[in-house]
């Protein structure tokens, strides 16, 4: 393997990682406390708005069906609004956070969901707020749930990001496809693959390692 | 210290609404150990949840120590649920919290500093007897400890008042007992009013001192708990009575009784005996006088907040004019007579 090849699967990792990073960060930014108003304002829940949360629920179907190849090419003026240009590795951030968002809201409402009523009514018994039931009971104790639905999140950004060479954003599925698939390169699609497979293992097991940790159920 | 004033609870509305509860009044007053018992899906569950505003009344008024909760709003009633700890039939306590850190709970959702919190959650920790578990997760603790946190947790931010759900009806007797127990040393030591909902009767003799019973959203009986197990006001109330004391008549009695007495049957009777009536010895007496035998079934005595309680099927075996009098005579003491059917005689 020539060292120029070493060089070209290494800036891809790195593109990879800081597409997912920026993608991940962002979209738990805006995921989770999404994801706690979908499930805090549920009919009988604790800030029980049926409009809103109606609302709420249809905006991240929409966001959660449309195929990530389309949001890609579909939102490439928001994209240049926000970080100036169409192309590059921060270009195909922004749709990647943006289709990440609802998959986070969704697998965080999911983890409030296994919370028990008891607990809140419990909270409800002491007094506590609204605001108190979501920051001391709710998120606490859906840690593992959300760490976990996190995790799901990366993984399946790992793969969307191989999606970002429709824009020029660079990564290992982009050089895959480029490399290995249109200049009939099988070492360097296999390279690709590989790596691909080991970050997400340690992804993962670095997921599961965080719910261990902080879930004592 | 707790009052309930014509209160009423409709779920739904139109022709598919449940009234759980209809006009209940009801009294606690300081210091006492109220019970409230009666069926599955009776409304004991939503009364005692009326009672802090959890569930909210559709009429009637709930005030706590003078302060009326039903017209409070949202953060009133805040402020008030500090004067009111709860505990639940499945503890409800945070699995990722410590024993500590879920005592401090409500003292956190208040604004303590860290330093009250401390010396707060400290002496309720070795009053419960958990001294030695506070860095430990619910998940580390048996059911009868995970109450006790639960206990600890409820009584952190002073109430007046403490709510008990079910609070024994995951334990197993052992601790059941030890729980009432502790409830009985928190009412006796810091004055504290408890209104308790269960199904069990056991939980009521044991601790209580006054017992309302509820039954399809009505509170039936309210009555001194040495009153209410001598001589229960209700069928209902009688229910629960021989359910509890297993006084039953042998299944081959009950395949002979008839309801109408015959002109060669004997009167079966239940006899709830209580107080003075204990002493008496009521059965020479009957021989003596009435020239009547009577053959005891079923007997049992009980001792409930100090008072005794005797509790005997007979079958009195003698003429038509000798049993009824020895009736009238049996009714003119302060005892429960229950004719429950007659038998052929068989001598």
């Amino acid at each position: 393997m020539s060292s120029a090849l070493i060089d070209l699967v290494w800036q891809s990792t790195l593109e990879t990682l800081y597409m997912v990073a920026v993608a991940g960060i962002l979209s738990a930014l805006i995921g989770v406390p999404l994801g706690v108003l979908l499930y805090v304002t549920r009919p009988r829940q604790i800030l029980a708005q049926p409009i809103v949360n109606t609302i709420l629920g249809i905006v991240t179907n929409v966001g959660r069906s449309v195929p990530f190849i389309i949001l890609l090419v579909a939102i490439i003026p928001f994209t240049r609004m926000i970080v100036g240009s169409s192309i590059g590795t921060n270009a195909a951030a922004v749709p990647l956070t943006i289709a990440a968002i609802p998959f986070v809201a969704r697998l965080v409402e999911g983890a409030l969901n296994e919370v028990s009523p008891g607990l809140v009514e419990a909270a409800q018994s002491m007094g506590a707020t609204p605001m108190q039931i979501i920051m001391k009971v709710l998120l606490p104790e859906a840690r593992g749930g959300i760490i976990n639905g996190l995790t799901i999140t990366i993984v399946a950004l790992v793969s969307y990001s191989a999606m970002a060479g429709a824009v020029g954003g660079g990564g290992l599925g982009d050089l895959g496809i480029r490399y290995g698939y249109n200049r009939f390169n099988p070492t360097v699609m296999l390279i690709t693959v590989v790596v691909l497979v080991v970050m997400v293992q340690v992804f993962q097991s670095l997921g599961d390692y965080l719910v261990r940790k902080s879930d004592h159920k | 210290m707790i009052s309930l004033d014509n209160v009423s609870k409709t779920y739904g509305s139109g022709p598919g609404a449940v009234q759980a509860l209809k006009d209940i009044d009801l009294q606690v007053p300081k210091g006492t150990i109220h019970g409230v018992i009666g069926l599955s899906g009776a409304g004991k569950s939503t009364l005692i949840r009326c009672v802090n505003l959890l569930e909210r009344p559709t009429a009637g008024r709930v005030s706590i120590d003078g302060q009326e909760l039903t017209v409070m709003d949202a953060a009133a009633l805040r402020q008030a649920r500090h004067q009111c700890g709860m505990i639940f039939q499945h503890f409800n306590l945070l699995t990722n919290r410590t024993v500590y850190d879920n005592v401090a709970l409500p003292l956190e959702l208040m604004g303590q500093s860290r330093q009250t919190i401390r010396e707060r959650v400290t002496p309720l920790l070795e009053m419960t007897g958990l001294a030695d578990k506070t860095t430990q997760y619910p998940a580390q603790l048996s059911g009868g400890q995970k109450q006790r946190v639960a206990i600890a947790r409820a009584l952190a931010s002073r109430p007046k008042v403490l709510l008990c759900d079910e609070a024994t009806s995951a334990l197993d007797p052992q601790t059941t007992a030890s729980i009432l127990t502790l409830l009985q040393e928190i009412n006796q030591q810091l004055g504290l009013t408890i209104l308790l909902i269960t199904h069990e009767m056991e939980v009521v003799k044991t601790i209580c001192h006054r017992v309302g019973l509820i039954s399809d959203g009505r509170l039936v009986e309210d009555a001194d708990v040495g009153d209410f197990f001598t001589a229960p006001g209700t069928q209902l109330g009688r229910e629960f009575l021989n359910d509890f004391l297993k006084l039953e008549a042998p299944q081959a009695l009950i395949e002979r009784l008839e309801p109408e007495a015959g002109t060669n049957t004997h009167p079966v009777v239940r006899l709830t005996f209580s107080g003075d009536s204990v002493a008496t010895p009521l059965i020479s007496k009957l021989a003596r006088e009435h020239g009547i035998d009577v053959s005891i079934l079923q007997a049992k005595v009980e001792s409930i907040q100090g008072r005794t309680l005797g509790l005997m099927i007979a079958e009195l075996m003698g003429s038509p004019t000798q049993t009824r009098q020895a009736l009238a005579t049996l009714e003119s003491f302060d005892l429960h007579v229950e004719v429950m059917g007659h038998v052929q005689r068989t001598d």
